[in-house]
């Protein structure tokens, strides 16, 4: 399945875009995301960076389903 | 014709079951628009606004608190700061930390907007009004809401500097996600 990953602020700088799709497959977990993310040529992010799916932060052994909103999340500064 | 004639037309037109009309509001009141208690927003925070949704003739105390636009950081000039958030999960998650605190406190009311785009030194980025019976929780209220959001709402700021710089600021100094040498 495929997915649309959201970037935001130095993430979105680093990727130079705001969206990535990204190929995986049945049963594929968030770490399994950000690994294929990491192996296509992005190793300018963070090893383990924050992820949102679904707008909730999700741990690394989510599995993903098709339709998640998924989101990588840099270190969070509002305020 | 007004809208409010407008209106008075078509229900007289409805025959003798409409409902009565009601007297049109003074237009103090009527101009006076309504704000979601939780909300990113584009343009400057309304404070004035913000107050009003808290409004509770049951509360004794209303607290308003206001981040601003710092001139200096970590020793550094700063000339201003761009603000960029996920506007539906940064709305979502502000909302969870509004009820944790009413919760938490029994506040009667609390609001909370954070401000995206372009701020100049001085200018408000967030304001957090709550409203209590008694003063101590609704300072408590709105102390819990401003240190959760720094924590877990996805907001990011990049701090541009006097000397023509620019950074996006990590409240973490990279210690929790990256490697050194890792992000430029």
């Amino acid at each position: 399945m495929t997915l649309t990953v959201l970037l935001f602020a130095s993430y979105a700088d680093a990727l130079g875009r705001r969206e990535l799709d990204v190929q995986v497959g049945p049963g594929a977990t968030v770490g399994d995301l950000v690994a294929r993310i990491r192996a296509g040529g992005h190793d300018r992010l963070p090893p383990r960076p924050l992820v949102a799916v679904n707008q909730e932060y999700a741990a690394y052994d989510r599995v993903l389903a098709t339709g998640d909103e998924v989101a990588l999340i840099p270190p969070v500064a509002g305020g | 014709m007004t809208p409010v004639q407008a209106m008075a037309g078509r229900a007289a037109e409805a025959g003798p079951q409409a409902p009565p009309i009601p007297p049109a509001r003074p237009a103090s009141v009527a101009s006076v628009a309504s704000v979601p208690t939780v909300a990113i927003v584009e343009g400057p925070i309304d404070v004035d606004a913000l107050v009003r949704a808290v409004g509770d003739p049951g509360a004794g105390a209303t607290v308003l608190f206001l981040g601003t636009v710092r001139e200096t950081n970590e020793g550094r000039a700063v000339s201003g700061i761009d603000y960029q958030a996920y506007a539906a999960m940064a709305e979502r998650e502000m909302r969870v930390i509004a009820d944790e605190a009413a919760s938490r406190f029994r506040t009667r009311a609390l609001a909370v907007h954070h401000r995206v785009g372009h701020l100049a030194v001085g200018v408000p980025s967030v304001a957090i009004a709550a409203a209590h019976e008694r003063r101590a929780p609704a300072f408590d209220a709105a102390r819990y809401v401003i240190e959760q959001l720094k924590r877990r709402v996805p907001i990011w700021k990049r701090e541009h500097y006097v000397d023509g710089t620019r950074e996006w600021v990590d409240p973490t100094g990279g210690a929790v996600d990256r490697t050194p040498g890792e992000l430029a």
